[in-house]
Parts: C-alpha cells; sequence; structure tokens
C-alpha cells in the first residue's frame, strides 16, 4: 500500500506474542485439545444411520406358525424389536401415535391360508415417517426377510408360487465398507467438523479481541503491517490443528477402527490446506466483526450450513442443483469427499486434485476480501 | 526557540463521524522540544485529533505536516517516529513487562533490542517487575509501562493522550520530571490533560471545546488573550454570597478555591459595580487578582458545561 516490505521480524513477534498468549489461556488451551476428543467420541458414538432394534407392534388375529416365524425372523434381523402383539386396529393407531413404536405389521386375517390357497394376499406395514432415514433401511430389509420367511415355512406347493413372481436375483456390493458401519461414514468426517469449529471461531476471536482490549490501537500505532498481523495469528493455530487432527486420527483408529487404507502423507497434506481454509475465513470474520460477540455470530453462521450442506450428516446427491452449488462453495464439502475417500478407499492425489482446487480458490477468494476489510486505521 | 523547526504543523483539519463533526478546522504548530498542553472538556475532540496527528484516523480535509511528513499520506512513516500513549491503557496484559516491550521493539524492528529493551528499564524505574503480568500492575506503573513503550523507539515526537488519568500525585510528579528531560533532549511533546498543574508545566497550550480551538499560546498568551478580571474575596458562608453574586451583571462566574471565592468578569467597571453591594459587608475580604489559568478555562468552557458547586 505504501511500498513498505513484508518484515520477518516483525511476523516473528507477532507469532511468538500469540505463542505466548495462548500458552497462558489455559482454558482455549484445554478446549482445544478436549473439543476434538469428545466431539469425536460423543458424535462417532452417538451418530448411527443405519438404526436397529426399532419397536415394533404386529397387528394379527392368526395365531399360525407362519405369524410366529414371521415375529421371530423380525427380531433376529435385529432391525425390529416386536414390543407388542396386538388385536385390534386402534390399539396400534395408538401406539403410532403416541410414538412408541416406529412400525406396525398387519398380517391379515387367514392370510396364511390365503397363500396356500393363491388367492392374492396383502401385507400392510405402517411406518412413522415423521423421521424418513430412521425407517429406510429397517423397511429395505422388511422385504426379503418376508420372502425368506415364506420361503421356509409355508407348504412346498405356496412356496413356489412366491418364488417364481422374481425373476432377477439382484446383488448388490456394498464396496469400502461392507457392514455399513456408520462410524466409518462419519468419524472421517468429523475430522472436517471439530477442525471447521475449533478453526474458525478462534481465530475469528483472535482479532476482535485485540480490538475489544484497546490493544488494537498500540498494534495500528506499530508500522506492522495488515499481511504481518494476519499470518502471524494464524500460524500457531496451524500447529494447533495438525495436533487435532493427530489426536482424532489415533481416535479413530484405536477406537472405532476405523481403516485409513490410503497415504497418511496425503491426509495431512489435505488436511493442511482445509486449516488453512477455515484459518483465512476466521481472520477475515474477525476483520469484519465489530466484537468477540459478532465474531461467534458469523462464525455459526458459516458452522451450520457445513454441517447441514457439506455431505456430513446428510448425503449430498439428495440436494437440489442449487443447494449442490451452495455445498460446492464451501470447503467442508470438499474435505468430506477427500478425507472418505482417502482414508476408507485409498485413492490418491490424481482423484482428489479437483477438490483441492476448489479449496483453494476459496482461500483465495477469501483472503483477498480480508485484506480489503483489515482497517489500518480507526475509521 | 522561535527558530526551532516544526515537529507538528497542521492547518485546517476536519474529521467527520457520520454526521457529526468531531473536529473543525483544527490547526496546530509544535516547535522541536517543546511541551505542548492539549487542554478542553471531555467529548471536545482531543483524541480524534491526536489520533489524526499519529495517522491512526485519516482527516476528511485540510492538510499538513508531522515530522516533515504528510499527514493524509505518509501515515506509516509517521507511525515509525512518533510516539503514541492511548488514552486507556492499551499494552498486552496477559504479556509481561519485558514481553510487551520486547514486542514493541520488534514492530519497531529495532537494531539491538535487548539492550534498547534493557536500557529502558533502567531508566523508567521498570527493572524489578519485568516479570510481572502488565494486567496485575497497579495504575501508576501501567502508566510508567506505557510511557516506556511508546518512547522505547526513540521517537522524535510524543503524543500523549491524558497520560496521567487516575495516577497518583507522586507518580504524575515523577512523570512530569521525565516528560520535561525528555523535551530537553529535543523531543516534541503534545499532552493533552484535564490537570492546571499540569496545564502550567506546558510551554504553550491550546483549548479545544465542540471540536473548534478556542484560543493557543504561552500561559500568559492565554491568560491576556481573554481579558479577565478577578477579584478573589474570603470569609464566612461562601456558599450564598457565591449564588448571589452569580446573579450580579458584569459576574461572568464565580469559582469557589479553598476558601475563598474568585469572581470573574470580563469588565473591570462591570465587575466593580457588580461587587460594590458586597464590599462594604465586613465580613468578607476582598482583593484584586490577576486570572488564573483555571479562570480562563471555566469561562471558556461552551455555556450549558459550567461547573456548578
Amino acid at each position: 500500500m505504501t511500498g513498505q516490505r513484508f518484515s520477518w521480524t516483525r511476523w516473528q513477534g507477532i507469532l511468538r506474542k500469540e505463542f505466548i498468549q495462548l500458552r497462558r489461556d489455559r482454558l482455549t488451551f484445554g478446549m482445544v485439545v478436549m473439543i476434538p476428543i469428545i466431539q469425536l467420541l460423543l458424535f462417532g458414538f452417538a451418530i448411527n444411520a443405519d438404526p436397529k432394534q426399532l419397536p415394533t407392534a404386529v397387528l394379527s388375529d392368526d395365531e399360525g406358525p407362519f405369524v410366529r416365524s414371521l415375529v421371530s425372523a423380525l427380531q433376529v434381523s435385529r432391525y425390529f424389536r416386536v414390543v407388542a402383539q396386538l388385536r385390534s386396529p386402534a390399539e396400534a393407531e395408538d401406539l403410532l401415535r403416541r410414538g412408541e413404536v416406529q412400525f406396525v405389521i398387519n398380517v391379515p386375517s387367514q392370510f396364511e391360508r390365503r397363500i396356500v390357497r393363491s388367492e392374492p394376499a396383502q401385507f400392510l406395514i405402517e411406518a412413522d415417517a415423521t423421521d424418513p432415514s430412521a425407517t429406510n433401511s429397517a423397511l429395505a430389509a422388511l422385504q426379503p426377510l418376508i420372502e425368506q420367511t415364506m420361503q421356509r415355512d409355508l407348504p412346498q406347493f405356496a412356496r413356489r408360487a412366491v418364488v417364481d413372481v422374481r425373476p432377477i436375483d439382484l446383488r448388490v456390493h456394498r464396496l469400502y465398507n461392507p457392514e455399513v458401519i456408520s462410524a466409518y461414514n462419519t468419524v472421517p468426517a468429523l475430522l472436517g467438523v471439530v477442525l471447521t469449529m475449533t478453526m474458525v471461531m478462534m481465530t475469528a476471536l483472535a482479532m476482535t479481541r485485540e480490538r475489544e482490549r484497546g490493544t488494537f490501537e498500540t498494534l495500528l500505532a506499530t508500522p506492522a503491517l495488515p499481511v504481518e498481523v494476519m499470518l502471524g495469528k494464524v500460524v500457531p493455530y496451524v500447529l494447533i490443528g495438525l495436533i487435532q487432527v493427530t489426536l482424532m486420527l489415533i481416535a479413530a483408529w484405536l477406537i472405532f477402527g476405523v481403516p485409513i487404507v490410503g497415504s497418511v502423507a496425503l491426509i495431512y497434506a489435505m488436511v493442511l490446506a482445509f486449516i488453512i481454509a477455515n484459518l483465512v475465513l476466521g481472520i477475515t470474520l474477525s476483520s469484519v466483526a465489530r466484537n468477540q460477540l459478532q465474531a461467534v455470530q458469523m462464525t455459526i453462521f458459516f458452522f451450520l450450513p457445513s454441517i447441514l450442506l457439506s455431505g456430513f450428516m446428510f448425503p449430498f446427491r439428495g440436494m437440489p442443483l442449487w443447494a449442490q452449488w451452495l455445498g460446492n462453495a464451501l470447503p467442508l464439502t470438499h474435505f468430506v469427499v477427500i478425507i472418505r475417500g482417502v482414508m476408507l478407499k485409498g485413492v490418491g492425489f490424481a482423484e482428489v486434485w479437483q477438490h483441492l482446487a476448489a479449496i483453494g480458490g476459496f482461500v483465495v477468494v477469501v483472503l483477498a476480501l480480508g485484506l480489503k476489510f483489515y482497517r489500518r486505521t480507526l475509521d | 526557540m522561535n527558530a526551532a523547526p516544526l515537529s507538528i504543523d497542521v492547518s485546517g483539519l476536519n474529521k467527520h463521524f457520520g454526521p457529526k463533526h468531531v473536529v473543525k478546522d483544527f490547526s496546530l504548530q509544535v516547535r522541536r522540544g517543546e511541551i505542548y498542553g492539549f487542554l478542553g472538556p471531555n467529548g471536545s475532540g482531543k483524541t480524534t485529533s491526536i489520533r489524526m496527528l499519529c495517522g491512526l484516523l485519516t482527516p476528511d480535509s485540510g492538510h499538513g505536516t508531522c515530522l516533515g511528513f504528510d499527514v493524509l499520506r505518509e501515515a506509516s512513516k509517521i507511525k515509525r517516529e512518533v510516539g503514541y500513549m492511548t488514552q486507556r491503557f492499551s499494552l498486552w496484559e496477559d504479556l509481561t513487562v519485558r514481553e510487551n516491550l520486547e514486542f514493541v521493539a520488534q514492530m519497531f524492528e529495532m537494531p539491538q533490542r535487548k539492550r534498547a529493551v534493557e536500557n529502558t528499564f533502567e531508566r523508567m524505574g521498570l527493572a524489578d517487575r519485568t516479570g510481572q503480568l502488565a494486567g496485575t500492575l497497579s495504575g501508576g506503573w501501567k502508566q510508567r509501562l506505557a510511557l516506556a513503550a511508546c518512547m522505547l523507539h526513540e521517537p522524535k515526537l510524543l503524543l500523549l493522550d491524558e497520560p496521567t488519568a487516575g495516577v497518583d500525585p507522586k507518580a504524575r510528579r515523577d512523570f512530569w520530571t521525565e516528560i520535561h528531560a525528555l523535551a530537553k533532549q529535543g523531543i516534541s511533546i503534545l499532552v493533552s490533560t484535564h490537570y492546571m498543574d499540569e496545564a502550567e508545566r506546558c510551554h504553550r497550550l491550546a483549548y479545544i471545546a465542540y471540536g473548534t480551538l478556542l484560543v493557543k499560546g504561552t500561559i500568559d498568551e492565554v491568560i491576556a488573550q481573554q481579558t479577565l478580571c478577578t477579584w478573589v474575596v474570603s470569609g464566612p458562608e461562601l456558599v450564598e454570597l457565591e449564588t448571589e453574586l452569580e446573579r450580579r451583571p458584569g459576574v461572568a462566574h464565580v469559582t469557589p478555591f479553598g476558601n475563598s471565592l474568585h469572581v470573574v468578569g470580563t469588565s473591570e467597571q462591570a465587575l466593580l459595580d457588580a461587587i460594590a453591594p458586597f464590599r462594604t459587608d465586613a465580613r468578607y475580604v476582598w482583593s484584586q487578582s490577576t486570572p488564573t489559568l483555571e479562570d480562563v478555562f471555566i469561562h471558556l468552557m461552551p455555556p450549558g458545561m459550567e461547573r456548578r458547586p
């Protein structure tokens, strides 16, 4: 701006000051170490996209062997827990309405006899679909489950009729996560979520804290350049981010048994790029925010869409196109793809560079905004 | 003295914050080695003026130089040569005294920083407290540290914004001894204050109210410019006397000083007429006096802001 050159001396001075202040701020320092571990444990164990043991009621006035064997098959599948066998539809409706059961399986009267006589037989399953994701996988498991039960328990001649309806044998290979373990999906992505939260928030507070305490005026009265101040404040958090990632990777491997198929070096390189993206954003927010409260609010405004639109919580491909575009502007979206790819599928740089480029683009745009907003005066 | 070059030479500076015109046509000349007192009620624009001089605020209009650098275009060069002490303590409270000074030394890219910091400790008497966190220092020590930090890089001009607010009398006196020693070395100092005894220790003064500079000059010049006349009266029940005197035409204002009243007017004859009935009262002792600096400043305070007993 005024032809001043970047000074390593000043930059080191700011770096040193940040480290000293960070070391003295015990609470923040403790949070930086504890938050990733606690969140990883909490969410890693708590989030399950494939819920099992869903409470189920069976409504039937048929006491035949088929119904008994269906109930036991439901239990064995682990998706259903039969909590009640009912006789009246009113009772069933009441249980559903109160949310005490997720499913009611209606076995019509004389179901068995109709099947045996090859008459059309209907089988109704009522599901509480207020939470679709809770019911989906259980329902998907139900169809083959009933067919299997029928094959096993129905008389020979009736069984043939059922089997003949299925001309194609469909096989599904669940690649990279054959047992459909939710932790494989959530834990690597949690790395990105925790980094987004802590990195953006801490750097967003870094500059506003100076402004609130009045020390920003002292800093402005010195010849320090904006880029020196920003870089000096950012670098300590790069180290903190790397420490967090290391702790989380160890926990992912030891506690959740998440495989690390790809290269660890590549993981760290990608993590570094992602950390930088978040820090640049945080420092930009802190140049715009007038106080620490605003800085925290801005962080949350960024954090929520990051969680919801990035594909961390809900499938990215399920979103409409405009929301996918919005999601693509967020670094977490790309990081989730990268980290799942490298950790679970073992992909290399060739497969992830486009996502890395997207994160790089985010850094350039946000950094430009940040330098524009950094005020060199108190105006 | 008059031959000394000007450290600050600005004229016609203006600053608006939104619709508020905070500083109006500010002009100031401070010579090298001069201690220039800057007075005025709270919110009159002192801090804003000082911030414009050291490049923290950009003036909306006007021109001038600070240490030969243009105040509008060469803010970064001014920053290198100026020491600015903020009104509120604004060093890092979670750093020690030493860490604070070392940080400032690094920001100014000083050569031989360790030596410079050690020398400053000695000079400011901070040597015993180098390891103490700045936030745990008492008011007087904070002020010493702040002064140490702003003169560490050997600036040619010090801008001190109410440096002695909230500091005990002993520390205030030491502070002013230090200021005078710095001025003798050829450093120019602009210092804002509310204290009359401090104002009297300045070489020259300026008084600002509502963003407008009202008077400037030496103490004698400032007093002479206002052509005030003062009578001092002592005796019993001065509070009643003060209210009665203030109602009289010809009396500009009445200020209690210890157990006497300063009765100030702008016209000699009108003041004599005003106090005549009270002078015959044997209980009171009247004497004519020369107006003091405080008389002048109270007189200059805009209507509605006068001090009431």
